[in-house]
């Protein structure tokens, strides 16, 4: 239907707010009927020092330590971060650079844990039954020292959301059931099987926040989700401020933003966070950690995963102790060749292509597919001129000109590419995905943010180098003033010349101290 | 091979071939009017049009040192269609090669290739014709005339004397079978002081005729009705959308109006414009192509806009009785900045644009 019509029916109340563009991509949920399984348990788990976004950890343990499940074996090192735990009872053996689930294949520190196969658990932390009479600070603690993080796949530090601020309160909790990632199917099954939980860990969320109202939205293709969510609901009573929202089916419906204004008709204005207009988005999967960090005290050492794809002999939902290897994993479901295959860590719309199984599954970790060489892309992978068709333009939720943006990127136009909003780019893929000329934009856009950021860290970094010297200079200056200025009067007044000298001295030294702070950031 | 290694891993299936193939089916049923109106004579200009169109594509790629896999872009062809379906049906055949050639060269690979051209390949080859050889470009044949007994046009070796020997090689004179068509009769008519409803009646114009196709013009732009089903086509297999045919149609349309009910002695009406030419050629298949037009929706209708106020005036003050093709020529030289300043609103931002 045409935008201004949509726009119109929307105001006058015909019909739901929907954000613009967006894909309908077939969506393979093979997954979506199979409850959910443990994982048997590896023999060997790789811990890497960060698995959230923000900074690294610090390893805790030395090689040879024994740890039980749920020992912190690495300390946060700054604030947005969050601790990591030993998966299950054994023995450090190594920590070294191991390879992490990223393209690039790249490494990172990593503890190596043996297990003993006792799977015993540390016990120390209490659980907090009584959270409804707990500080909210306190259980923000338990959430950041238990590893929480955004387990939707963008594994921002949980604790940090959940927080009160005076200046924007929240008004509504929204969350995140949406699942809109093809083959995926993990929040689907959490849904079904522990709506309970979800709930529990709703209304844990809802109290830190100190709001009532919260929204559960759900794409319309997981009906009997929304089914089991509102049953769970209606046998409680201390969320009367929670509601179920099914939305339809279109990705990506489970973007942050796009959810918001599906949901309220509202818009993250650019640059700001869902916060500054009174929401908190949370992923059902992160409720559900929150409610086992709280009230069973454990912490995040385990998630669903969901394990399909087309070269899948037996597609599950596996709960997979975190740190375990994906080679292991798929093995679990019979999949030991891996010729001909490529690996997606995550969806295929916003995953990403590993170069082999021997990357551990980490808290980000929501699918791994395995997809048959020979009909990746269903072939779409030479890139053809573009034909300014539009399609991207359409599809871009976000109101972008994707061909013009991939044009200025790939021209290293930046400036440009600025001005059209480059950083708005939400690198869901809708554009690529529809390109009949088959451009990977999104990759486009990548480069162009990675230049700029570059150019940006440079550009400071010039500017601090700059300040530095300039002080310097002022400060060599104003010394030989000073000591001409000793020289011509030795007699009189010298005393409070060399006092200001000291002065100024300091200010200059601390001035390009500052800056050289900031060009770290 | 080189699997791109960034998300997203997986493609919605659609591909420039079909993309371009939907176009070429679309204008199926126009070419399927064009025979009958024109007998062998269109079939033989819709063959030599796209066959000197693949060969030149194929001579430009050969030269660039690029992959001949191109040429199965069906870019080449449909050009080729296109640009036959806006030639009236004497045209020579020669000047159907050369008019490919332009089309292929200076349209497009000049430009360096699909993608690149600021202009319509098709109708920028038109408009060279248009201007180079005045006289073939506007002599119209008779339709219909196909069973007419001055010359049996569904006669296959008929048509190939006119078309490779011209009608001289039959003894044919040219008034014979030819005739003015309706915008070049009423713009005649009009310098000569014929009210607009006179000059249509001394014509006597139908506007059935026109909707169906048997009023003189360029062999795929009679019949309104087999535009209309290959737009209304594009539209339903969104290649492409309502933005730029509407705005163009419905500019012309309420121009038309105001000013015939101004002066309708001056001015023709609203259908006869929407019906005449190759306004609707125009609309549904040369401003909507995607290379040359805005990308955005609000471009779209800036675009529409802008190459319906051209094409009723050219039509209405302007030296050449028929518009369209210039104005459509006209606004792709302003795509680049409709592009750059009717981009839609980004998420988060206010309306109202830094430009």
């Amino acid at each position: 239907m045409p935008a201004m019509l949509r726009n119109l029916a929307q105001r006058l109340g015909m019909m739901a707010h929907s954000f613009d563009g967006g894909i309908h991509p077939s969506d393979h949920k093979l997954g979506a009927g199979l409850h959910s399984e443990p994982c048997p348990l590896s023999p060997v788990h790789i811990l890497p020092m960060k698995m959230h976004i923000g900074e690294a950890c610090l390893p805790l343990v030395a090689v040879g330590d024994r740890v039980l499940r749920g020992q912190k074996i690495a300390r946060s090192e700054g604030y947005v971060s969050v601790p990591v735990h030993a998966p299950t009872s054994g023995r450090v053996v190594r920590i070294e650079e191991y390879a992490i689930p990223h393209p690039s294949g790249m490494g990172m520190p990593s503890i190596i844990i043996e297990s003993d196969g006792d799977d015993a658990s540390d016990d120390s932390l209490e659980p907090i039954t009584d959270w409804r009479n707990t500080d909210p600070a306190l259980l923000r603690e338990r959430a950041r020292m238990c590893g929480l993080a955004g387990l939707g796949g963008a594994v921002f530090p949980t604790f940090i959301k959940l927080v009160q601020d005076s200046r924007f309160p929240i008004e509504t909790v929204v969350l995140n059931g949406i699942e809109c990632e093809p083959w995926l199917t993990t929040d689907h099954r959490l849904m079904l099987e522990y709506a309970d939980e979800i709930l529990t860990g709703l209304a844990i969320i809802m109290h830190m926040v100190n709001t009532d109202s919260a929204i559960i939205a759900i794409e319309d293709n997981k009906s009997d989700a929304a089914e089991a969510i509102e049953q769970a609901l209606a046998l409680r009573d201390d969320l009367e401020g929670a509601r179920v929202v099914l939305l339809p089916t279109r990705y990506p419906q489970g973007s942050e933003k796009q959810l918001i204004y599906s949901l309220t008709g509202r818009e993250v204005p650019a640059g700001k966070l869902p916060m500054h207009i009174g929401m908190l988005c949370q992923n059902v999967a992160t409720a559900r950690a929150l409610y086992r960090a709280v009230v069973r005290a454990e912490p995040l050492t385990e998630r669903l995963v969901t394990v399909s794809g087309d070269a899948m002999p037996r597609p599950a939902n596996l709960h997979v102790r975190i740190g375990t290897p994906m080679r292991y994993v798929f093995a679990q479901q019979g999949l030991t060749d891996f010729e001909d295959v490529r690996i997606l860590h995550g969806g295929p719309m916003m995953g990403e292509l590993l170069r082999h199984p021997d990357v551990p599954v980490v808290k980000s970790t929501n699918g791994m597919l395995a997809m048959l060489e020979a009909s990746f892309m269903g072939g779409h992978t030479q890139e053809q001129a573009c034909i300014r068709c539009g399609h991207c333009s359409e599809a871009c939720p976000a109101g972008l000109v994707p061909n013009l943006l991939a044009d200025q990127c790939r021209s290293d136009q930046f400036e440009k590419a600025e001005s059209y909003d480059l950083f708005d780019c939400i690198e869901c893929g809708a554009c690529s995905y529809v390109c009949p000329s088959n451009i990977p934009l999104v990759h486009y856009f990548r480069y162009g943010k990675g230049q700029i950021a570059q150019q940006r860290r440079e550009k400071s970094f010039a500017e601090a180098s700059r300040l530095r010297s300039e002080a310097r200079e002022m400060r060599i200056e104003r010394e030989n003033q000073a000591r001409a200025a000793r020289r011509s009067s030795v007699r009189k007044t010298h005393a409070p010349a060399a006092e200001s000298t000291a002065k100024t001295d300091a200010a200059g030294d601390s001035a390009a101290d500052k800056t050289d702070e900031g060009s770290k950031d | 091979m080189l699997v791109m290694l960034s998300s997203p891993h997986m493609h919605g299936g659609d591909s420039l071939r079909m993309m371009m193939l939907t176009v070429i089916l679309a204008l199926l049923p126009a070419a399927a009017v064009s025979v009958y109106l024109f007998g062998w004579l269109a079939v033989l200009l819709i063959l030599v049009c796209m066959l000197s169109c693949l060969a030149t594509e194929a001579v430009c790629l050969k030269l660039m040192g690029k992959s001949l896999t191109t040429l199965l872009d069906n870019s080449a062809a449909l050009t080729g269609l296109l640009l036959a379906l806006t030639l009236p049906a004497l045209t020579p055949w020669w000047m159907a090669v050369v008019g490919s050639i332009f089309a292929i060269v200076l349209g497009k690979q000049v430009y360096g290739g699909l993608g690149y051209n600021i202009f319509n390949p098709a109708l920028s080859a038109r408009v060279i014709l248009l201007i180079s050889f005045p006289l073939q470009m506007t002599t119209w044949i008779i339709p219909m005339s196909a069973a007419t007994p001055v010359v049996n046009l569904y006669d296959l070796s008929t048509c190939l004397t006119l078309f490779f020997a011209g009608p001289d090689a039959l003894k044919l004179g040219l008034d014979a079978i030819s005739m003015a068509s309706p915008l070049g009769h009423v713009k005649t008519e009009w310098t000569l002081g014929v009210p607009v409803a006179d000059a249509l009646a001394h014509y006597h114009y139908s506007y059935l005729g026109a909707f169906l196709g048997t009023e003189a013009g360029s062999i795929g732009e009679t019949s309104v009705l087999a535009l209309l089903i290959g737009g209304v086509f594009l539209m339903a297999r969104h290649s492409i959308t309502w933005h730029i045919p509407f705005s163009y149609l419905a500019t012309v349309a309420v121009l038309a109006a105001l000013f015939s009910g101004i002066d309708p002695d001056h001015f023709a009406p609203p259908m006869f414009h929407l019906f005449a030419g190759g306004l609707m050629l125009c609309a549904f298949f040369m401003a909507t192509d995607p290379v040359s037009s805005p990308v955005t929706p609000t471009g779209q209708i800036v675009f529409g806009i802008g190459c319906g106020v051209l094409t009723w005036s050219i039509r209405s003050f302007g030296g050449y009785p028929e518009g369209a093709m210039f104005s459509v020529l006209l606004m792709n030289c302003a795509v680049p900045l409709i592009d750059h300043y009717f981009r839609p609103r980004v998420y988060g931002h206010e309306s109202g644009r830094k430009s």
